[in-house]
């Protein structure tokens, strides 16, 4: 399976959610690194949004718009800093019609 | 709100935050709930299974009125391989009873049915609300702070319903974030089939339901469960493993989804479905090792914030709604006997909810979690694909002598565990299940 075939295919998944974007204010943050830790790195392929990617200069990066506020990123990289982790703003996020 | 001073403020509109405002208001307490989704249900997931008997206890006459898909007649466990499965199957019509045990259900929609129940009880519900820190006074939590304004909403306690990734309980080093040992991160998708599809597919008939459980090479050697659980006119399916094993393999979460749906044994009951939503969630699974302090001074944790959920039973939602109704019913007590809510009164808790099944069955298990993550790649790969194989050798008729048959499954179990393993797994598991 290529990368390109499952970004699609996240994409798509996520198409189908409901999301209330607070603009400017991405509830999820990545401190500047010059290298990811093997955690943060991990968060690239195990984020279920796909939120995670590794830019040109090997450092990860987060767009927070998809994300559905699991978690995961936070128990692996809260404790270490590398992730600032806090819930959008009251009814901002994502919306589960079905849950 | 300033100035107004509440018995009680709970945080979150889940299962356990719902039963605990229910509790305590039809009581007569004064009780502030916040949520911080749109509406209650709209953060989220479970599978979902819910049991009747501890929705019961809290709202007896709920089948006149809660949101109910299919009630259960059968239950499938899978051991899967990468092209089959070994099952064991279990179908009863006893359970066509008039108040049957268990239901699916959508937790958007009945989360919103249980909070109108607690609203009717007389408890003030704030949605959009996220609260962002709690408020402590001399070693006492006093009430919160929310995003809607910086002032301080006070109360007598607090009831940490924040779910699995809870923060504030955490934030204010109460407890712990919970380690990536201790939680899984499930996937889900939500399909919609007309509803007498899912009756031929599955062989139901009326309200009858159907779920099926699966473990095997599917989790590609985590330690992990996949589900697939019939509801009216769609079906729920997703899978689950720890996140710590997630972060070792780097499996994606998504491609894991996909290869379950693609799966020769799933592929045709889902067939031609539309796919309405894609969701994620953490689980608790550190069992009765990982529960945190439950009390202190003007407070409890309760359901999965305070890791009170059976990853052996595939139980949750019914830990929570116990947690939270004893919770609402001891701050309740305490108040009755004219008590602060001191650490010291609020132990009173943890004494009705040690009295419970909740913790009784968390302990039974205690073992669990760690032997299940420190042999997952055999629990979770080898035995899979050997009883496969097993079951092959035992069907296939191709004019091998059945004694030679048998020889190849018990030369084949040996030669992947060795006996001293097999033996050692067995004990280990049967200790561990005691
Ligand atoms: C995929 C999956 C399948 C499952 N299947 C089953 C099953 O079949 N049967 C079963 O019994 N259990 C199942 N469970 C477990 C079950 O979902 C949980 O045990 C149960 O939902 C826990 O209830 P809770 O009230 O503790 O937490 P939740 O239901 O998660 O509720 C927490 C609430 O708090 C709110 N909140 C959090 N922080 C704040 C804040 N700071 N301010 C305001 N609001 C806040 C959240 O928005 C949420 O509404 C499953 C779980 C998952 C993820
Ligand atoms: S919370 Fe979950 S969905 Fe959101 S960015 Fe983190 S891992 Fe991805």
């Amino acid at each position: 399976m290529t990368v390109a075939v499952t970004k699609l295919r996240v994409e798509d998944k996520l198409f189908q959610n409901r999301y209330l974007v607070d603009p400017g204010r991405p509830h999820i943050k990545v401190r500047p690194h010059e290298h990811p830790s093997a955690n943060l790195l991990a968060l690239t392929r195990i984020c279920p949004a796909k939120c995670y990617e590794l830019n040109d200069k090997g450092q990860v990066e987060i767009t927070a718009d998809g994300c559905m506020e699991c978690g995961t990123c936070r128990v692996l990289c809260e404790a270490s800093g590398e992730v600032i982790w806090n819930y959008p703003r009251g009814g901002f996020g994502v919306l589960f019609k079905f849950g | 709100m300033s100035g107004e001073k509440f018995d009680a403020i709970v945080i979150g509109a889940g299962m356990a935050g719902n039963a605990a405002t229910y509790t305590m208001a039809s009581r007569g307490l004064k009780v502030l709930q916040l949520e911080r989704g749109e509406y209650p249900g709209s953060k989220n997931v479970q599978g979902a299974i819910m049991y009747a008997n501890m929705l019961e206890k809290i709202i007896p006459n709920f089948r006149d009125d809660a949101p109910l898909e299919r009630h259960l007649v059968e239950q499938r466990f899978w051991m899967m391989d990468d092209t089959s499965h070994v099952g064991i199957q279990y179908r009863s019509d006893d359970f066509n009873e008039s108040t049957p045990e268990r239901y699916t259900i959508i937790r958007a929609q009945f989360d919103r049915w249980f909070s109108r129940k607690v609203r009717e009880a007389g408890a003030t519900v704030l949605c959009e609300t996220t609260a962002t820190e709690l408020a402590q006074e001399g070693g006492k939590v006093i009430g919160v702070r929310t995003d809607r304004s910086g002032d301080v909403i006070l109360a007598d306690t607090v009831v940490l319903a924040e779910g699995a990734n809870g923060l504030l309980g955490a934030r204010a080093g109460l407890r712990r974030t919970p380690t990536s040992e201790n939680v899984a991160l499930a996937v889900k998708e939500i399909h919609f089939l007309p509803e007498d599809v899912i009756d031929q597919r599955f062989g139901l008939h009326g309200n009858e339901g159907c779920v099926i459980e699966a473990a095997g090479t599917i989790s590609r050697g985590m330690a992990g469960l996949a589900f697939l659980y019939t509801n009216k006119e769609s079906i729920s399916l997703g899978i689950g493993c720890l996140v710590s094993d997630f972060a070792a393999t780097c499996e994606s979460p998504y491609e894991l989804l996909e290869a379950f749906k693609n799966h020769p044994s799933i592929k045709h009951l889902i067939a031609d479905s539309e796919v309405k939503e894609y969701a994620a969630h953490l689980i608790p699974e550190g069992g009765y090792k990982a529960i945190p302090a439950l009390f202190g001074d003007g407070w409890v944790v309760v359901g999965d914030a305070a890791q009170l959920n059976n990853a052996v039973h595939r139980e949750g939602s019914n830990l929570a709604m116990t947690s939270g109704r004893i919770a609402g019913e001891a701050i309740f007590e305490v108040k009755s006997r004219g008590g602060r809510m001191t650490k010291r009164n609020l132990a009173l808790y943890k004494t009705m909810l040690d009295d419970s099944f909740v913790i009784k069955d968390l302990k039974k298990y205690k073992d669990m979690p760690a032997l299940l993550h420190t042999n997952s790649r055999n629990f979770f790969m080898t035995y899979p694909k050997l009883m496969s194989e097993a079951s092959k050798n035992f069907m296939r008729v191709d004019g091998t002598p059945k004694i030679e048959n048998e020889r190849a499954t018990t030369a084949a179990f040996i030669k992947a565990r060795s006996r001293w393993g097999l033996v050692s797994d067995a004990v280990r598991l049967a200790m561990a299940w005691r």
